[in-house]
């Protein structure tokens, strides 16, 4: 990986609107072949950020490179070598499924197989039904079929499953993956952050438009908020947590203690969602101070 | 080199998307028919000038050419590009490696077929339906087709400057059209140039449209209608005239507001 050149490299990045400073001293690099997830509150600077990476905004200060490529300079030919799924969905439009994606398929030098994409985003039975015909999920979709039919090298995914339901969300997990599994660069920002554990490889978690922390999806919050929970019911009918790095020791004294199954005992590790709501409580408490 | 060679391919796609359009082709292509049945049916008589005596299907059926080429320019693409802009359609293409060029030769590209089609079919009902008898002068026919091209070109630079002025795609047809409409009034093409109050004449004069109306009354009327005309003659050469002034203003409007990508500062 280290003879590769990254896939994405920002280096200071610094993007002001007049007076409020959107992303302030931002820096990270993805590899190549690499799922990476952007996570943060709303108004993070999570969206100005990919935008600057796709070519949309200009930044006010700071490097950045895509695929080699200045975003702010870069041409048609580097346009082709990326995929774009924006956060907003349009409305829909005359064309059908198939004709959307052919004509869209000719302005990239080596694009997928119309079919094989139409399949793999799980719309077969909708191929010839005009765009604006479809509901939300089934336009999302297609959207993400337009996003993927030039063969991008690297694909940008700007919260791509809202309000997608829970089965349309696993179709989607799955279609990211295959495409993961092909070698393609994937920049996510989503915030439902099971789906950042489930598809990512690393995440960087952005608030108030600085970067809090960054690593790997086992990694981020450091070892001490991995520490398990163990929860239980005391005798007195009181409910307890305790955070503990030996909970199966801490099992076997309750259930001496208590005699026999403690009540309500489970034992969990922190998910993602429970690392990333502490930072962003500890940094908007740092914010307050 | 690609940017021309992908034009074909983009032309088909817009005049797909165009003929899709309910609403589009009922206002901006058929519009012209129908006001032509509508004056046909309501206004019987004949209109008459320097002792030559016409059908009034004649006498408004160059109005409404002119009309034609208006709305296929200004309202098409004015309406067409500030919902592409308000709904994300034209963030999408940015995205993605078609040039503009490409893009604006398929906007061309829809214009020119569509309003072809819509002038052709405006010409057989009027001659089939109205016994309108068309012009067998090749000069007339000549000067049509110049009057035609030069005034399609630069309505639809000006729809395209104009698409800048609309504040979001659903509010598009509410700005557009009543400024279309309002020149089709002062222009000529309802009302009679000649029965317009002599204030009124002048406003049009200053829009692209009652130069092609004058230019088109040339082609399809009478040569003794000139009579009729401000300064009593066809005046071809002020028609042109106008006619590029348009088309430069149109461009450099264009320029001006135009984004293919729209980078905030």
């Amino acid at each position: 990986m280290a003879s590769t050149p990254p896939a994405v490299v920002v280096d200071g990045l610094r993007k002001s609107y007049g007076d409020v400073t959107a992303v302030e001293e931002l820096s990270f690099e993805i590899h190549p072949g690499e799922t990476f997830a952007l996570l943060g509150p709303n108004g993070a600077g999570k969206s100005t950020t990919i935008e600057i990476l796709e070519g949309y905004r200009r930044r006010t200060g700071g490097t950045v490179s895509v695929l080699g490529t200045d975003p702010g300079t870069g041409g048609l030919d580097w346009r082709a070598r990326l995929g774009i799924v924006l956060q907003d969905l349009p409305e829909g439009g005359v064309f059908t499924v198939r004709e959307q994606l052919t004509h869209t398929a000719r302005y990239y030098p080596r694009p997928r197989s119309v079919d094989e994409v139409i399949a793999a985003v799980g719309l077969e039975s909708k191929a010839d039904t005009r765009i604006g015909r479809l509901s939300g999920g089934q336009r999302r979709r297609v959207d993400v079929a337009l996003g993927v039919i030039g063969r991008p090298e690297l694909l940008f995914l700007d919260e791509p499953t809202t309000g997608f339901d829970p089965q349309a969300r696993r179709e989607f997990w799955d279609l990211i993956r295959s495409l993961a599994g092909e070698g393609t660069t994937i920049l996510l920002t989503t915030h439902y952050l099971d789906e950042a554990e489930q598809l990512a490889d690393r995440v960087g978690v952005i608030i108030g438009g600085r970067l809090a922390d960054i690593g790997g999806v086992e990694e981020i919050g450091g070892v001490t908020s991995r520490v398990p929970v163990v929860r239980w019911r005391e005798d007195d009918g009181e409910l307890r947590t305790r955070r503990t790095p030996t909970p199966a020791a801490l099992v076997a004294e309750l259930s001496t203690r208590l005699g026999g199954e403690p009540q309500e005992l489970a034992v969990t590790r922190p998910t993602l969602e429970d690392v990333y709501l502490d930072l962003v409580a500890a940094a908007t408490t740092e914010v307050v101070r | 080199m690609s940017a021309l060679s992908h034009a074909p391919a983009r032309i088909a796609y817009e005049v797909r998307g165009y003929v899709r359009q309910g609403d589009t082709m009922l206002f901006t292509f058929l519009f012209p028919v129908i006001f032509l049945v509508l004056f046909s049916s309501i206004f019987a008589g004949e209109a008459d000038a320097g002792g030559t005596s016409i059908p009034m299907a004649t006498y408004f059926l160059p109005g409404l050419v002119a009309a034609g080429v208006l709305l296929s320019g200004v309202q098409n693409l004015a309406i067409e590009i500030a919902m592409e802009k308000g709904d994300g359609r034209l963030k999408r293409l940015g995205g993605t490696p078609m040039s503009p060029v490409t893009y604006f030769l398929g906007k061309f590209g829809q214009v020119l077929v569509t309003a072809v089609a819509q002038v052709t079919l405006l010409l057989l009902v009027a001659t089939l339906v109205f016994g309108v008898e068309l012009p067998t002068d090749p000069a007339r026919w000549l000067t049509f087709a110049w009057v035609f091209l030069l005034g399609l070109a630069a309505c639809s630079l000006v729809g395209i400057a104009l698409s800048a002025v609309p504040r979001s795609g659903r509010s598009a047809s509410a700005v557009v059209i009543p400024v279309v409409t309002v020149l089709q009034f002062i222009s000529g093409v309802y009302v009679a140039d000649f029965q317009l109050p002599d204030g009124v004449r002048t406003v049009g004069a200053l829009f692209p449209l009652a130069w092609m109306a004058r230019g088109m009354r040339s082609v399809f009327l009478p040569d003794s209608f000139h009579v009729l005309e401000r300064g009593g003659t066809w005046g071809l050469g002020q028609v042109a005239l106008a006619l590029v002034v348009w088309l430069v203003v149109g461009a450099v409007l264009s320029r001006l507001t135009f984004r293919w990508i729209r980078r905030d500062a």
